[in-house]
């Protein structure tokens, strides 16, 4: 019985997200709105928690779909996937923080959840005082807080400060501090979601290494992240989700790469070939996009730039109807973070009036991102701003640190600025 | 590793939830040092940073109580049993102001509690129940003022000081009973916390706090006591100032609508959390 740690069965949820509302332009329209806006919020406000009568209505999305996973102890599973995959539903389920809507789990041990790190922490008490409250709040007793006390106010560098209000810290304080209570549960089952980004680059290092520990203890560790290194090195299987179902499941190492394989298997370097594009993509329209490089400022397929280089990115469309189309580019980091979403409705360019296939060139100056790898999501809509085609991932570029002292920057956005002394 | 054994009885199974069971108190045991915590930080934060600190405890009812001593005692000339008006108003206003706090902030719980509950697991009814507990330090703050004064009109204090506890009990259930409700109403209709706010205000004029309930026709009275607060300020007054027998009628009928409201509370809260996280 007691073989598995956790044992998911045809789990399913399902959430609805905010129909838009209508809008009014007339002044009689408005006013009738008005009146009877309080009962159609009434009926909006109500559907959030009854499903009854539109079990596909089109406002409805199932973030998970009959997921089954077995984990046994001791297991260290990270769990993969792109934003809306369904990835932190599955820990909000398993930490009995939302209700399935099908399926169960069962849990064998006490479990704490990460989902976030200072859940709780009151601005105006102090140190001390948050400490035994987030404790209690993440699942330990008073007395187990007492015996890791001094522990937690080691780790957390807080020293002398341990007394004073929280709303007086830093932020990197107030991060140390929460962390440190966190890492200090030991509950048999660990459920973390992409906490560890926190703090400075040592501090981080420093949550990592104790993750592992915890790992090392025998602990069953589930694990979000879009960080594929750390993800590479504590996890010892993986689980990748696409659209809340599980889609890989496995040795670490296999599924990370078969994850990032789309990218590199049809990208060669700068250039990716879209037309049977292996990978996430969502084409309700008839528009294609077929190829996008990444380009360097003398015009070649380039995959790598400097942190101040310019890029083009250049994307090859078909199919164009009579009405023009509108595309955005979006630049994500390796954790998931938008950096950039740039548009062409914001171009002096007029895409509307196209109606051949065409090359679409869109530069940016000066990166000024730090060195990460960074990927290109491709989304191309109709005039109408209707979704044609949608390809997350769709070209990968590193970007790199050469000339510049070593930034240890926190910042994605790398700017150089124009400074004066006067 | 303490914890370890605690753990062979420890399996969960999550599932969407058919039947349904009221409380449960072996996990409310199990998570008694966060209800403590919650309660202390409820406490502490209260009035941090001000000058005067639990001082306020005792000025809110006491500026209102000369307010009112002015208004319906000197220039309305309401009767008062024939106690002085300042204590008859003030004995009723710490009763009221226990339980009007507690029914803002019990109601207010979850709206103010989501960025815990959509995180962190524990028994969500924690939440309406520790504002309630936490505002009797207010109380009993509020509370010593009143002996001061009885001292100051000459009341003696006698043994029916011991009944206070069974009417702090009442009126702890039925603002836990009602924060059960409004709070699962609040997370999900935003309009709910505008609502109390008029709601209090009405409650306060409804009950004894500004009258005694003799002014009242005798034939109503046992149905007004279905408002338990009649039972709970009139005994209020009753303990301290010994001017009127105890209202046991007016006690017993409330208790028996405190009771419903703190258990259909509870089923109505427990019928509603499973949806919290997600409306939140």
């Amino acid at each position: 019985m007691n073989d598995k740690s956790i044992q998911i069965s045809n789990l399913s949820k399902r959430y609805r997200i905010g129909v838009k509302e209508e809008l009014h332009d007339s002044l009689i329209g408005k006013i009738t709105s008005l009146i009877i806006s309080p009962f159609n919020n009434f009926r909006r406000v109500q559907k959030l928690s009854k499903f009854k009568g539109s079990s596909n209505g089109e406002d409805i999305i199932w973030a998970l779909k009959d997921i089954s996973i077995d984990i046994k102890p001791g297991e260290i599973v990270g769990i993969i996937g792109k934003n809306g995959a369904g990835k932190s539903t599955l820990l909000k389920i398993l930490s009995r923080i939302v209700e399935p809507t099908g399926g169960s789990a069962i849990i064998n041990g006490r479990v704490a959840s990460l989902l976030e790190i200072g859940t709780g922490f009151h601005k105006e008490l102090s140190g001390r005082e948050n400490i035994y409250l987030n404790g209690t709040i993440l699942g330990m007793t008073k007395n187990e807080i007492n015996s890791r006390f001094d522990e937690i106010v080691k780790f957390s560098e807080i020293g002398k400060f341990i007394d004073t209000p929280v709303k007086r810290y830093s932020s990197g304080m107030y991060v140390r501090l929460a962390f440190a209570v966190a890492a200090h549960l030991e509950p048999e089952i660990l459920i973390i979601d992409e906490v560890l980004a926190v703090g400075d680059a040592a501090f981080q290092k420093k949550c990592i290494g104790k993750i592992s520990d915890t790992a090392q203890a025998g602990r069953t560790v589930l694990f979000v992240s879009h960080n594929m290194h750390t993800i590479q090195s504590i996890c010892n299987r993986v689980i990748l989700l696409e659209d809340g179902k599980v889609v890989k499941d496995g040795n670490t190492h296999k599924v990370v790469s078969s994850y990032l394989k789309p990218i590199q298997e049809n990208t060669v370097d700068g250039e990716s070939d879209l037309r049977n594009w292996p990978g996430s993509r969502k084409s309700p329209g008839k528009i294609r996009a077929t190829y996008l490089r990444t380009l360097d400022k003398n015009g070649n397929t380039c995959s790598t730039f400097n942190i101040h280089d310019q890029i083009t990115l250049e994307l090859e469309i078909k199919n164009i109807g009579t009405n023009g189309f509108v595309v955005s580019f979006l630049i994500n980091d390796n954790q998931g973070t938008l950096v950039y979403q740039i548009r062409s409705q914001d171009s002096p360019i007029d895409t509307e009036h196209i109606s051949s296939s065409v090359t679409v060139q869109m530069t940016i100056p000066k990166l000024n991102i730090i060195e990460k790898q960074y990927t290109v999501d491709v989304w191309i809509g109709n005039h109408f701003d209707k979704m044609e085609d949608f390809i997350e991932s769709a070209i990968a570029f590193d970007v790199i640190n050469v000339g510049h002292s070593k930034l240890a920057l926190r910042s994605v956005i790398h700017e150089t600025g124009k400074w004066s002394i006067k | 590793m303490k914890s370890k054994s605690s753990s062979i009885t420890h399996e969960v199974i999550i599932k969407p939830k058919t039947g349904w069971q009221l409380i449960d108190w072996r996990e409310i045991k199990e998570y008694k040092d966060l209800i403590y915590f919650l309660i202390l930080r409820d406490v502490k934060s209260l009035y941090k940073q001000t000058v005067l600190g639990f001082s306020w405890a005792i000025l809110r009812p006491f500026l209102k109580m000369i307010v009112f001593s002015v208004i319906f005692g000197y220039i309305a000339k309401i009767p008062s049993d024939g106690i002085p008006y300042p204590l008859f108003s003030y004995a009723g206003l710490v009763a009221w102001e226990y339980f009007a706090n507690s029914l803002k902030r019990s109601s207010g719980s979850l709206i103010t509690g989501s960025g815990i509950f959509t995180k962190v697991y524990f028994p969500r009814l924690i939440l309406p129940i520790v504002p309630c507990i936490a505002s009797l330090v207010d109380f009993v703050i509020a509370l010593s003022i009143v002996f001061i004064m009885m001292f100051i009109y000459g009341y003696a204090i006698t043994w029916s000081i011991l009944y206070i506890p069974i009417l702090v009990l009442l009126m702890l259930a039925t603002a836990s009973g009602l924060g059960m409700w409004l709070s699962a109403m609040a997370i999900q209709y935003r309009d709910v916390p505008y609502g109390v706010e008029f709601l209090v205000q009405l409650l306060m004029y409804a009950a004894p706090v500004i009258f005694p309930v003799s002014w009242l026709p005798e034939s109503l009275k046992l149905y007004l006591g279905i408002y338990p607060m009649y039972g709970v300020i009139e005994g209020f007054r009753s303990a301290i100032l010994h001017q009127t027998p105890m209202p046991w009628d007016l006690i017993g009928v409330g208790a028996i609508s405190a009771i419903i409201m703190l258990f259909s509370g509870a089923y109505y809260f427990k019928k509603k959390e499973r949806i919290f996280a997600d409306v939140a």
